[in-house]
């Protein structure tokens, strides 16, 4: 079984313009030692899925299931919810001063984390622990720089804490929404490099939230397409770039300049995306798919497998038979997928 | 777009003139010290002896780590900022020490776009007035002329000229970077300074502007100087590229050479850190991972700065400063500034600093040993 698994999750907020649907069911699942990566435009609906498993959502019309280790996380209460969060799962932010608290020591605020789930272990060991972890995150002088407060850590640094406090307590999943989107390339590389590192170690399954294909196709196992608040596509990872079926995911990678290599125009998505107040009937997707067809713009894709890969799903009119879809690519595209290597 | 603003443009050369000219330029900052340290100003070293040239129709893309000057030395450029030293030559004029209203006249030929398109425009404003605001500055259109040049310009940049009277709220992130674009447009100038102009955008969009920028410098004959922390986008936009750490230029050549032959190790750092959006060379790749952090600017290292973390380092690199010229051979126009270029070939993944430990960023734990 899964270590998490999330069913037909929605989500929605009430605003002085309307409903707000965040999330318009969403299913996934994550196992032990596994990256999922979620990708898509920003207002996807990738934070909100994430933060409201963790209990985060305040003021959400939430329902659906989202089972860890037997227990729905939305039926949950916050005290149980919050002897979960942490422990169990780390969080790991975008805006790492967002979840440091700028008044206390970094070392301080590992140590309270460690002792807040572990009433046995003394300061002394909490805090020898915290410097454990702050080496082990790649923090130079980590002894000393353990009662250094969050201003005096420089961006990199202060993202790599936050991932020392998010593995403090060893949780079985980690939630990263975009660990790295704030930092320099090079930071990034450390950063992305730790996570990596500590999962090999600990097994740790992990939840990757980012816009950055680059970082998907470093990290992840699978990917989950998302758009408008829903899924659009599913797959492992070589599918998703190699043979991917829904024109998003098709328009996301076209869009890149290291796309495809050297290239005079980029191949951008027309429009913007909806709103999420005024959806349009059908497919989200329609008012900029290069494919559109009529029953595209009435009726709703479902989420369905493509091909013979049950683990391949797709949100698309399109034939689920890639042979098909691949000869529309050539007529309405003009070119083939990229250079496929062998599977 | 629009064929009538089109007709009297002339065509880009290839390698035109020099449109930008900049030597040794440098620019402090003096830090609020306390008082005990009060006799000793102290200073941030933002641009510490900047030189390069851009030349007309081209770009000049402009990458480097957050902090190391990039936006300081476009700032100074414009003369948004007074320099501390060094020389800015724009069109064959040197614009260094012109006063605030000798620049007026060249600020139409000069023009910004910036990074947040949301921070940048007055939410209060109607978008015609907005991008009108240059004529009304200078005092050029009135009117229904101004309307009508505006209208113009919102056509070029591919927004609605029916839009005139919107707010920018109206508009989603794209739409409101091409309202940046129309303002920095409005008076046709020579030169824009693009400082991260997509960085906020998603990648879908982030391709419509960049197309854009690219159909109007081919379009006008525009120059860019282009800052993006994408080192994919810089590729894509750039002639050639200058990297910067900590205030200098330390790498500059045309944008093959530089993914190609990378001499400086932090070029070639930089270079390998990028996450490549392919599955099967994501894993292949040998990359450089940095130890620590940029060191503060207010005391920059001794000779090469980027010594504490290179992991080609010798004590030559902590004794003298590495000039920017010519390395290993390289064409006149490709230069380096290190003491120990990296080689065609080379894996300075597994190369080790020479210098004592005290002179270098110790790094521990899972990264130290990896
Ligand atoms: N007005 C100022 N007063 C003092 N220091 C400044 C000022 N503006 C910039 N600096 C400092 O100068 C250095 C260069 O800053 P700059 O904004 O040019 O960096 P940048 O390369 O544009 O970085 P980013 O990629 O984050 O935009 C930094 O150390 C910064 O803190
Ligand atoms: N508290 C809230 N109230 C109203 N709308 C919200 C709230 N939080 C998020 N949203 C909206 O939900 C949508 C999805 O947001 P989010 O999950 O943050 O997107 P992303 O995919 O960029 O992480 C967006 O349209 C956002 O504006
Ligand atoms: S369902 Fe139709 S509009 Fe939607 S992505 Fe598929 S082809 Fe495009
Ligand atoms: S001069 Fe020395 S320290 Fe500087 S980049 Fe070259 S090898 Fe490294
Ligand atoms: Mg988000
Ligand atoms: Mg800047």
């Amino acid at each position: 079984m899964a270590l998490l698994e999330v069913d037909d999750l929605h989500v929605s907020f009430r605003t002085s313009d309307g409903i707000v649907q965040a999330v318009r069911g969403v299913s996934f699942h994550v196992d032990a030692g596994q990256t999922l990566g979620i990708v898509g435009e920003s207002g996807s609906g990738k934070s909100v899925s994430t933060q409201t498993i963790m209990g985060l959502t305040r003021g959400a019309r939430i329902s659906g299931q989202a089972m860890f280790e037997g227990r729905d996380l939305l039926t949950l209460g916050q005290g149980e919810m919050r002897k979960i969060r942490g422990a169990e799962i780390g969080m790991i932010f975008q805006d790492p001063l967002s979840s440091l608290h700028p008044y206390y020591k970094v070392g301080w605020q590992i140590v309270e984390m460690i002792r807040q789930h572990d009433h046995d272990m003394s300061k002394a060991q909490a805090k020898a622990r915290a410097v454990e972890l702050l080496n082990l995150v790649g923090i130079p002088q980590a002894d000393r720089r353990v009662d250094d407060y969050p201003h005096q850590f420089s961006g990199g640094m202060r993202q790599r804490a936050m991932i020392a406090m998010a593995m403090s307590l060893n949780p079985k999943l980690l939630i990263a929404d975009e660990p790295t989107t704030a930092l320099d390339v090079t930071v990034q590389a450390q950063v992305l490099a730790v996570i990596k590192t500590l999962q090999e170690e600990f097994g740790t399954a992990v939840i990757l939230i980012t816009h950055d294909l680059g970082v998907v196709a470093d990290v992840a196992d699978n990917v989950q397409v998302m758009y408008a608040g829903a899924v659009m596509e599913k797959a492992d990872l070589r599918t998703t770039f190699f043979a991917h079926h829904h024109p998003y995911t098709e328009g996301l990678l076209q869009s890149l300049p290291a796309y495809g290599g050297e290239r005079e125009r980029l191949r951008p998505i027309h429009g913007q995306p909806p709103s999420l107040i005024n959806l349009p009937p059908g497919c989200p997707f329609a008012p900029r798919c290069a494919y559109v067809m009529d029953r595209c713009r009435t009726e709703v894709p479902p989420l369905a497998t493509v091909g013979t890969d049950a683990t391949h799903l797709s949100a698309c009119w399109l034939p689920h038979d890639m042979a098909a879809r691949n000869e529309l690519r050539l007529k309405v595209v003009g070119e083939p997928l990229p250079a496929q290597a062998e599977a | 777009m629009n064929a009538e603003t089109t007709a009297t443009v002339p065509e880009p050369a290839a390698g035109g003139d020099v449109l930008l000219r900049v030597e040794n330029l440098v620019k402090y900052f003096p830090v609020q010290s306390s008082a005990f340290f009060r006799r000793d100003r102290e200073y941030v070293h933002a641009v510490d002896g900047v030189s390069l040239e851009v030349r007309q129709g081209q770009t000049l893309g402009l990458v480097g780590e957050t902090g190391c000057g990039k936006s300081t030395l476009a700032r100074c450029i414009l003369r948004l900022y007074n320099i501390t030293s060094g020389r800015i030559t724009f069109d064959g004029r040197d614009i260094s020490k012109l006063s605030a209203r000798q620049m007026r006249p060249l600020r139409r030929e000069m023009q910004m776009i910036f990074q947040d398109p949301y921070g940048s425009l007055n939410p209060r404003r109607r978008v015609g007035s907005i991008i009108g605001d240059p004529f009304a500055i200078h005092k050029t259109a009135t009117g229904q002329e101004r309307k009508r040049k505006v209208q113009e310009v919102m056509e070029l940049v591919g927004l609605n000229p029916e839009h005139f009277n919107r707010f920018p709220a109206e508009f989603s992130g794209g739409q409101r970077q091409r309202i940046g674009v129309a303002r920095a447009l409005a008076f046709r100038p020579k030169l824009i300074v693009c400082d991260e102009p997509v960085s906020a955008l998603d990648v879908s969009i982030q391709a419509q502007i960049i197309n854009l920028l690219a159909d109007l410098q081919s379009e006008l004959g525009l120059t860019y100087l282009f800052i993006a922390h994408d080192l994919s986008v810089v590729r894509h936009v750039s002639n050639k590229v200058a990297v910067m750490y900590l205030g200098q230029v330390t790498e500059l050549a045309p944008v093959d050479d530089l993914w190609a032959h990378p001499r400086h190790p932090y070029t070639d750092a930089l270079l390998s850190a990028v996450p490549v959006p392919d599955p099967d060379k994501a894993g292949q790749r040998e990359r450089i991972i940095l130890a620590g952090d940029v060191p503060s600017p207010i005391s920059p290292p001794s000779g090469c700065r980027f010594h504490p973390r290179c992991p080609k380092a010798a004590p030559t690199c902590v004794e003298k400063d590495p000039v920017l010229e010519p390395r290993l051979g390289d064409a006149a126009d490709h230069l380096a500034a290190c003491h120990f270029p990296v080689e065609d070939g080379e894996d300075i993944s597994k190369s080790r600093p020479t210098i004592s430990a005290d002179e270098r960023v110790i790094e521990s734990g899972l990264l130290g040993s990896a």
